[in-house]
């Protein structure tokens, strides 16, 4: 640096000694990165071991700093079921779990459908979060999968795609008219893709373990049906379609088809499919009890092959909380979800730690992709971009455990799992927001 | 002979669509209508032309303005008319559409004006009847008397139509109203865009000679006409938009839109109108709005068109 350079302002905060991972660009290499204003105003080699005058330091010690993780799918309970998540609670898993974006689902009481309650939730997340919130607000009024929701007028206020939430359109007619109206606003549609009359009754995969355990299965075919119905209607209708959490080999080889013939269509996937099976629900564990249900292990080895070969495109948490009201129950009786956030990034890398799927291609899915998708300027590093930024130690070895996790409930099918690989960082736009020392200490 | 005072005068028996209509057939019943609006403004409004005729105003979907004009052409023409209104007779006891018109065909009308609600009816009803059939309105289809008092409007008001961009807002998909005008406006040489969310555009509509639009401010662009539809209650309540609200947010006519039209754009509307749906209040009542000169030249036009046809009628 020259040193006719100004000092820079106290709010800048150098990363040294750092592996540079960019996903987007597929660059890994060592160097540093400057942060000032709240954006990355510069990177590179030449970073790495020196800061500006003034500047915090952070030394990265050799591990990852990569873009934060944006998570498509977090379900909170706000507003209505506060006692099971905050909007700040949540936040606060995700902070730990180095997800400095995360996009919230419409599936609260009441349903996030109409622009007064977009803004509610973006005020409750100013005021409350730590971490950055997008809403995802529903396609149809109260996610009954009747009439459209103004999604124009959502759009303006600031919802960054349409989801129906946990449900399926069922009305083919309507799936096809949210599909054309969204077009005209270049809206995202992500939909969760179970036919309702397949699953009714339904509590797991169909298959051996489902006869075994005596509970009713749903066919995998349930998920596949709905996302060849939706992949032709993008076809006539030309609007931007993501399936938000396949689970199956044949819905990928849907997904894969859609894509061969350049419709706008692109998939997700929860970190619960790519590294859980049905296998784990054992003695009828109902943390295991989830949307779609946990499928085979063949299943789950395809759609680690569709993460590796970049045709599935985002992988979420599905952070769903559960309260023990609800999951202390017979496995037939429990509701469905688990929570996540803080898990994300640490159960995909067992992923990396296989050596199933590459670091590049597996941050990718929770970076750079969804970035993309939404149209956020986060989920890189270039220069300018927010500096949305975690440091990973990926060798560090911890056990979860449920009652350090920062989620309000504890619903987690990794409880007591070991996990390799954690954040010790998380900065939301320039702001430390997680230290793991110092949570650590605390 | 009529052809001596129109070189290319309307010759035809029934008027169904105006899909095939010339332009020569056009500006002889635009000539003629201008006439009939001078008449119109006149003391005595009344001429001979169908006297001893019977017009029967068959309609079997409601509606005033369509109903009462050609009503009031009939007599202003000496006509004996007579409106019959099927949605509450005949009809409502199970007879088919085929045996309201042999029935009718019996009474031996003149000029059967026919309205109903399934795309192609009129047409059947023409096929089966002795007299002259004037389509007034059949499902999505065709309104071709609205074209022609729309064109008509226009050329009073710009003094041509060849050359003007005219775009037409709203729903489309349900709409004879478009129809009929985009083919009208094509024979005449206007360039014609539609205006709508995608939920409610047909399939192809550039097919038919249309510059399609999905952004309002985009399609509004230097356009000479503006010309609005309804929007039916049932339509924008979630299954073909969401609400009127968002409904009148992107298509619905304000001033900030109609400001990216030309200076002079003309401002129009079939009527009814859903004051602060598609259209703002303060718009309808808008300087250059020509709402009230469409009802006007309705009537003269459906008068051109009963004229046009007196010519044809057997023993004239």
């Amino acid at each position: 640096m020259r040193k006719s350079d100004p000092s820079p302002p106290p709010d800048a905060t150098a990363f040294l000694n750092a592996r540079l991972v960019d996903p987007a660009s597929g660059k890994d290499e060592p160097g540093g990165l400057l942060v000032r204003g709240g954006v990355i105003a510069d990177l590179g080699a030449h970073l790495r071991r020196n800061a500006p005058d003034g500047a915090t330091v952070i030394d990265c010690k050799g591990h990852v700093l990569c873009p934060g993780i944006i998570d498509m799918q977090v379900f909170t309970g706000e507003p209505g079921q506060e006692h099971r998540e905050t909007l700040k609670t949540a936040s606060q898993a995700a902070a730990a779990g180095g997800v400095t974006s995360m996009v919230v689902m419409p599936d609260t009481q009441p349903v996030i459908d109409q622009v007064a309650l977009v803004d509610f939730i973006q005020r409750r997340a100013r005021d409350n979060a730590v971490v950055n919130v997008h809403i995802m607000a529903a396609m149809t009024r109260g996610l009954k999968g009747q009439d459209m929701t103004e999604i124009g007028l959502l759009q303006r206020a600031g919802a960054i795609a349409f989801t129906n939430g946990k449900a399926s359109i069922a009305n083919t007619r309507v799936m096809h008219n949210v599909l054309l109206y969204a077009k005209d606003f270049a809206a995202l549609i992500a939909h969760h893709t179970e036919d309702p009359d397949l699953i009714d009754g339904a509590v797991m995969n169909a298959g051996e373990v489902a006869t075994r355990l005596g509970l009713p299965g749903a066919h995998k075919a349930a998920e596949t049906i709905v996302l060849e119905r939706d992949v032709r209607l993008v076809e006539i209708t030309g609007g931007r379609y993501h399936a938000s959490n396949i689970s199956c080999a044949e819905s990928l080889a849907v997904v894969r088809a859609a894509k061969s013939r350049k419709l706008p269509v692109t998939c997700g996937i929860s970190v619960n499919h790519l590294t859980l099976n049905e296998n784990d629900i054992g003695p009828y564990r109902t943390f295991f009890r989830l949307r779609p249900p946990l499928r085979s292990e063949e299943d789950r080895a395809a759609m680690v092959r569709g993460i590796a070969a970049g045709d599935i495109d985002v992988i979420v948490s599905s952070h769903d909380p559960q309260d023990a009201d609800v999951k202390r129950h017979p496995f037939a009786e429990a509701a469905d979800g688990a929570i996540g956030l803080e898990t994300l990034l640490a159960a995909a890398l067992r992923l990396h730690h296989s050596g199933e799927v590459g670091l590049v291609p597996l941050l990718k899915a929770m970076t750079a992709n969804p970035a993309k998708l939404l149209g956020l300027a986060s989920g890189r590093l270039v220069k300018g971009a927010p500096a949305d930024l975690i440091v990973v130690d990926l060798g560090l070895p911890w056990v979860v455990d449920k009652v350090q996790l920062k989620a309000r409930s504890k619903n987690s099918p990794f409880d007591e799992s070991k996990m390799q690989g954690r954040v010790l960082n998380t900065m939301v736009a320039g702001n430390l927001v997680y230290q793991y020392a110092s949570a650590d200490r605390s | 002979m009529t052809s001596a005072i129109h070189p290319a005068s309307f010759v035809r028996r029934h008027l169904l669509t105006c899909e095939g209509l010339k332009a020569g057939e056009i500006n002889a019943l635009l000539d003629l209508a201008d006439k009939a609006a001078e008449g119109n403004r006149q003391v005595i409004k009344k001429r001979d032309v169908l006297r001893g005729r019977t017009l029967i105003n068959l309609f079997f979907e409601a509606s005033t303005r369509t109903q009462s004009s050609f009503e009031l052409a009939g007599k202003r023409l000496s006509a004996d008319v007579m409106n019959m209104n099927v949605s509450t007779s005949s009809v409502a006891k199970g007879e088919t559409l085929i045996d309201t018109a042999m029935t009718l065909n019996a009474m031996r009308p003149d000029i059967l004006v026919v309205r109903h609600h399934a795309a192609g009816a009129v047409e059947l009803l023409a096929q089966k009847v002795d007299c002259s059939v004037i389509n007034a309105g059949d499902g999505a289809h065709q309104h071709p008397t609205q074209a022609l008092l729309d064109v008509l409007t226009i050329r009073r008001a710009k003094g041509r139509i060849a050359g003007l961009t005219v775009a037409i807002c709203g729903d489309i998909l349900h709409s004879r109203v478009a129809r009929s005008n985009i083919n009208v406006l094509n024979t005449m040489g206007a360039r014609v865009r539609v205006v709508a969310p995608s939920t409610l555009l047909p399939a192809h509509t550039d097919r038919l000679g249309a510059e399609v639009f999905t952004d309002m401010s985009a399609g509004l662009e230097d356009a000479d006409i503006v010309m609005m539809l309804r929007l039916q209650k049932e339509r924008m309540q979630g299954s073909y938009v969401p609400s009127t609200r968002e409904y009148f947010h992107f298509f619905g006519l304000d001033h900030e839109k109609l400001a990216r039209a030309k200076p002079d754009a003309l401002i129009m509307h079939p009527g009814p109108m859903n004051r602060g749906v598609e259209i703002a209040s303060t718009i309808a009542d808008h300087s250059r709005s020509v709402i009230r000169e469409q009802v006007e030249m309705g009537v003269a036009v459906r008068m051109a068109v009963l004229e046009a046809m007196a010519r044809l009628l057997p023993n004239h």
